[in-house]
């Protein structure tokens, strides 16, 4: 299973974990069943079926725009880190 | 500076409330938060004539930034000069041009001392003993001069292959300078994981709601030493995409409290580099989502970010102020930087050569009114990106130290260009 990060701020939507194993064969995948099983993380980062426009999702060291989205496959032991767009500048 | 007078932040998407605490972000929709006033108690005591008393700084304008109390940090930043160019001005072809130099703000020349000084002293009420930030450049030197003036402890993560001004511009105030393979949103990522995972103060993470209202103070300067007015056009370079859009709130702000001669009508122009343009692209394909790029390229390093935060606030508030964005090529910045220093003795680094170079391009295209009052934002010092220039500006002739020698090169009419570059093709019209 591949690991999901969780940024401290939203750690009470995840049972006050800071990683979730988590099942899933793509990055979509993944963050459904993370979905499922902490539904009020679920509404926090998506709007509808899309990742809500100030979450940065990335696979290991890049950034999943840069892939293939959602549709981006994840290998066991791959890591899964939800960052919060609005830093830096 | 009152506790009362900054009532907390706010998300710019969802409106939920929140203290005055470190996060950047809200937890419900993932939004900016943005500082709260109150502008009615602010307009009680931040009037011209007040003005009047006070220390030529940005903290002149205290109603308006988010510290609670005195600053701590940063005490003597801002105040830099606003120029009337008209060398320049003419070699553009405009009527009335400004410059505001903050490629002298004190203590590390750049606009980064602004928000700093905010974000430092906003850390110092908090708290926080530990600080940092991720940073193209600028806002290393930044946070390391105005922490270690404030004995704080400094952690300042950047991307490797900086300019070597920027790097020693940092390392020498004692801070811990730590280079991440990989470019600014490398970097920028693992500070979003750090800042929180250790509690620490980083300026543009979890301060970053304090820190970005710092670069208001740039406006609050713009339109006060205009004599109480807005200017027509203001050109900005953008990175993250903040800076424009706290330049124009200034001018709202003071708008608001009634301290403008007239309405703001001011045009929001945001510069970039082709080799990093992603809002600049957005701007111009009038896309609704800003796309990434993910390698960034050019020698305006500090403007090097792929995916900025404010993006889509800033190419948005370019789209409602009637202004533009373009971007311009390595070769063309140091053109411009070029033509900076001749007409008007400025030696502004790579995002300087950027805002002018964009400045050009605009006026070229008509989408700036020469007959408007423009104010370009000069926003870091061109001593700390000399590897830009190198084998781009002429060597130095090497004579005898001989009167004859003197003589024959003199004679020789192998002099030196003298303002090369208003003599040659970077001329853009003659209405002036």
């Amino acid at each position: 299973m591949a690991t999901v990060r969780i940024p401290t701020p939203l750690r009470p939507h995840a049972g006050g974990q800071d990683r979730v194993e988590t099942a899933g064969a793509t990055v979509g995948e993944i963050l459904a069943n993370l979905g499922t099983a902490f539904p009020t993380l679920r509404e926090r980062l998506f709007d509808g079926e899309e990742l809500r426009r100030f979450v940065n999702v990335y696979l290991n060291n890049e950034d999943i725009r840069y892939l293939d989205d959602l549709a981006t496959p994840v290998a066991e032991n791959d890591e899964v880190s939800i960052i919060p767009a609005v830093a830096g500048g | 500076m009152s506790a009362e007078l900054v009532t907390g932040l706010q998300c710019r998407l969802c409106g939920k409330r929140y203290p005055k605490e470190a996060l950047n972000f809200c937890t419900e929709d993932f939004g900016p938060l943005e500082v709260t006033y109150d502008y009615e108690a602010a307009a009680r005591t931040l009037t011209r004539s007040a003005l009047a008393a006070r220390p030529r700084t940005m903290w002149r304008y205290h109603e308006l930034l988010p510290i609670d109390g005195e600053p701590t940090v940063g005490q003597h930043v801002g105040g830099t000069p606003l120029i009337r160019a008209d060398r320049l001005a003419r070699v553009l072809g405009v009527r009335e041009l400004y410059l505001k130099n903050d490629a002298v703000n004190h203590p590390s020349l750049s606009f980064k001392d602004r928000v700093v000084a905010v974000a430092l002293s906003k850390a110092v009420e908090l708290g926080f003993q530990t600080v940092g930030c991720a940073s193209t450049g600028n806002l290393a030197g930044s946070v390391a001069a105005n922490a270690a003036a404030a004995g704080l402890e400094a952690y300042v993560l950047i991307p490797d292959g900086l300019e070597q001004g920027k790097v020693l511009g940092a390392t020498i105030y004692g801070a811990r300078v730590i280079a991440v393979q990989g470019n600014y949103d490398h970097v920028n990522r693992l500070c979003s994981q750090i800042a929180f995972r250790y509690g620490w103060g980083f300026v543009n993470v979890n301060l970053r709601p304090y820190y970005a209202e710092g670069s208001k103070s740039m406006g609050f300067e713009i339109a006060e030493d205009l004599g109480w007015r807005a200017p027509d056009h203001v050109v900005a370079p953008m990175a993250g995409g903040s800076l424009i859009g706290k330049i124009h709130k200034a001018f709202q702000e003071f708008e608001r409290l009634d301290l403008l001669e007239a309405p703001v009508r001011t045009r929001m122009f945001g510069a970039q580099a082709t080799g990093c343009n992603p809002i600049s692209a957005t701007v111009k394909s009038g896309a609704s989502k800003v796309k990434p790029i993910r390698h960034p390229d050019t020698i305006a390093k500090s403007l090097a970010i792929g995916d900025p935060a404010d993006g889509y606030f800033a190419s948005k508030l370019i789209g409602e102020t009637g202004g533009w964005s373009e971007d311009v090529d390595d070769e063309t910045i140091v053109d411009a930087m070029t033509l900076l220093a001749e007409t008007e003795g400025i030696w502004a680094e790579t995002a300087g050569g950027v805002t002018l170079a964009v400045a050009i391009k605009l006026i070229e295209q008509g989408k700036i009114d020469r007959d408007g009052s423009t104010v370009l934002c000069i926003t870091g010092n061109g001593l700390k990106t000399q590897e830009a220039l190198i084998g781009r500006l002429a060597k130095p002739v090497v004579i005898e130290p001989t009167l004859e020698a003197f003589e024959n090169l003199v004679e020789s009419h192998a002099l030196w260009p003298m303002v090369s570059a208003a003599g040659a093709g970077v001329l853009v019209g003659s209405s002036a």
